[in-house]
């Protein structure tokens, strides 16, 4: 089980004392965010990525790349890239150089986007979310598996006799995940590909996510990538701490009730009873994480939100120390204790791709049409 | 087969006037059903009893409450709605309008409606037509040609309440003609029902469609 920290990287008043971060701050809050990540024992930090305020992140490998040269261990992703209005190109470039930086401490998770006004601006239409999504991920995996490619689609000038480089480290391409709250047709795609499906569910109800994960589930075993449980899953989470439920309510009240979102809507206790949001002690949020294994099986990657609302970095950094030292550990063992031996513990790292060997049908763009091509084979 | 007919009614005093042209509209509605053979089942949505969740709904990036989402499914799962509301600064009511808010855009396709209001004088009897029938166009309703408005006067004797009445039983019979019409191939004229263009599905968007497009169909139109 790896578990992380996401950030969405939000700009927003801390509420308590009327003070905004700068810019510069805000950057500088997730860097030392992702530091503290390795430093207590996490395995992941996700950076999200937007174009518009009141949010930092508008270039993630920029960042990732500054925090992988102060880090040995510490698995860099996105939460998310977006699929959509990025150039196909600038991807594969972008992150397989990501990756000879960081030794191959690099996966992605792709996503659309969910702020309308992105598309015009990036020259897309965003009545074509879905097909830009398919058409680009389907060229990205190319670029990273092809030497030269030869393409003409849709949405992109057409290429001929293209290299992208640097190759992948390796050759072999990071490990991605597709991340949709509600869009059956991603859960459809991450299957259909074998890759990971991450289900943010920290706004969601936890049938709804169940839902969304069996579909995926299901999906990846008809395409012939292993049973349905073997699938790799991430599900997000939202804490906040202390010693006792009364104190970590206290504190973190006055950020739930003015957050972006959610604020001056639910109450802290409804939205704690529905979605994943827990607020109260470690051994709370430990037997609340455990249980979502309880609704969606044995899963793979769990990140946490813990620096969102205005939370000031002191206290976010406090509140990854707990994470670190008093939540994860128990965690893991716990996880392990009840996963099944054919059920993979960690989603897929460079090194065991690597470790797969170059003839993997992982290297195919297509794996699940190598497979229909050998089933039909066979019959006939 | 019994006909479930669901009365959306967003009066916000108790008792209300919206809420008594509701259940003089379910009662005939009923009746009609009944007078074509079939039974009706009357399930009432009074809006007030949402009001909450509906802000919260609203409020929390769009995750209904159960009440919300229980709400949404009895509306899809119907044969025919009966709308009502007050009038409000010239229009449908703030809490008729949340409610249709949340409903998912597939969730009324195709189903019969009878839009109705009611407000302290008929000067308001437009808002039938200018501002309900367009919503529940959009949603693609059928919306049945008699709308029920009524007015204070309305509940009276004399000729207000007459016409009221009649209004009332025109409405409930065009409905139930709906309601209770077999839809598909008349044999004879179409070789089989393939051969009918199919109405859009209706669904109330609260649980996951399973139902996916393979994906080589989605990578096949684009053609990759």
């Amino acid at each position: 089980m790896q578990i992380g920290v996401f950030s969405v990287g939000d700009v927003t008043m801390d509420p308590t004392t009327g003070r905004t971060p700068t810019e510069g701050e805000r950057i500088e809050a997730m860097t030392r965010i992702a530091l503290k990540a390795e430093e207590v024992g996490l395995d992941v930090f996700a950076t999200g990525e937007h174009h518009n305020p009141p949010f930092v992140p508008s270039a993630p490998t920029t960042h990732l790349a500054f925090i992988a040269a102060q880090t040995q261990r510490l698995i860099l992703s996105t939460a998310t890239t977006l699929i959509t209005t990025t150039d196909p190109v600038r991807i594969a470039e972008d992150y397989a150089f990501l990756q000879h930086l960081a030794g191959g401490r690099v996966d992605l998770m792709m996503g659309r986007g969910n702020t309308g006004p992105v598309y015009p601006w990036f020259g897309k239409d965003i009545r074509q979310g879905i097909p830009l999504a398919v058409e680009n991920y389907h060229l990205l995996r190319r670029l990273w598996r092809e030497d030269v490619v030869d393409w003409e689609g849709k949405f992109r000038t057409p290429l001929h006799g293209f290299t992208a480089t640097p190759r992948p480290l390796d050759d072999t391409p990071p490990f991605v995940w597709h991340g949709s709250i509600r869009s059956t047709e991603i859960a459809e795609q991450a299957a259909y590909y074998g890759d990971g499906f991450f289900h943010n569910n920290i706004f969601w109800n936890m049938e709804h996510t169940a839902q969304m994960v069996n579909l995926y589930r299901r999906r990846f075993e008809h395409y012939g990538h292993g049973a349905a449980d073997q699938a790799i899953v991430g599900l997000g989470g939202q804490v906040f701490m202390a010693e006792t439920e009364a104190e970590a309510k206290k504190v973190f009240r006055p950020y739930f009730d003015n957050a972006p979102v959610y604020g001056h809507g639910p109450s802290l206790e409804q939205f704690t009873e529905v979605t994943p949001l827990t607020v109260g002690t470690p051994e709370m949020v430990i037997e609340r994480t455990l249980g979502f294994a309880d609704a969606i099986g044995d899963y793979q990657r769990q990140l946490f939100l813990m620096d969102h609302a205005g939370l000031p970095i002191e206290v976010v950094l406090e509140q990854i120390e707990i994470l670190g030292k008093e939540v994860v550990p128990v965690l893991r063992k716990e996880f392990e204790a009840r996963r099944p031996a054919h059920v993979p513990s960690d989603p897929p790292t460079h090194a065991s791709l690597v470790a797969e060997g170059p003839e993997s049908t992982y290297h195919l763009v297509a794996p699940a049409r190598a497979t229909a091509a050998a089933a039909a084979t066979t019959q006939s | 087969m019994a006909r479930r007919i669901v009365v959306i009614t967003a009066g916000l005093s108790r008792p209300s006037s919206t809420r008594l042209l509701a259940d003089r509209l379910a009662d005939a509605v009923s009746t009609e059903v009944s007078a074509r053979g079939e039974s009706a089942e009357i399930e009432v949505i009074e809006l007030r009893e949402l009001a909450q969740d509906l802000a919260t709904t609203m409020t929390a990036g769009g995750m209904p409450t159960g009440s919300v989402q229980r709400a949404r499914d009895l509306v899809s799962s119907a044969d025919g709605l009966i709308a009502v509301t007050p009038v409000f600064t010239a229009s449908y009511s703030g809490l008729f309008k949340m409610f249709m808010d949340v409903l998912d855009t597939d969730a009324i396709n195709g189903m019969p409606v009878v839009i109705a209001a009611t407000a302290g004088t008929a000067r308001h009897q437009l808002v039938l037509d200018h501002a309900m029938r367009p919503l529940f166009t959009y949603l693609r309703a059928v919306v049945v040609p008699t709308g029920v408005f009524a007015a204070t006067e309305d509940f009276g004797g004399g000729e207000g309440g007459g016409a009221l009445a009649n209004r009332i039983a025109r409405a409930a019979s065009e409905l139930a003609a709906l309601v209770v019409a077999e839809s598909g191939a008349v044999a004879g004229f179409a070789a089989s029902a393939d051969e009918l263009v199919s109405p859009r599905r209706r669904r109330s968007g609260t649980a996951v469609d399973t139902d996916v497009t393979d994906f080589e169909t989605l990578l096949g139109e684009l053609g990759q």
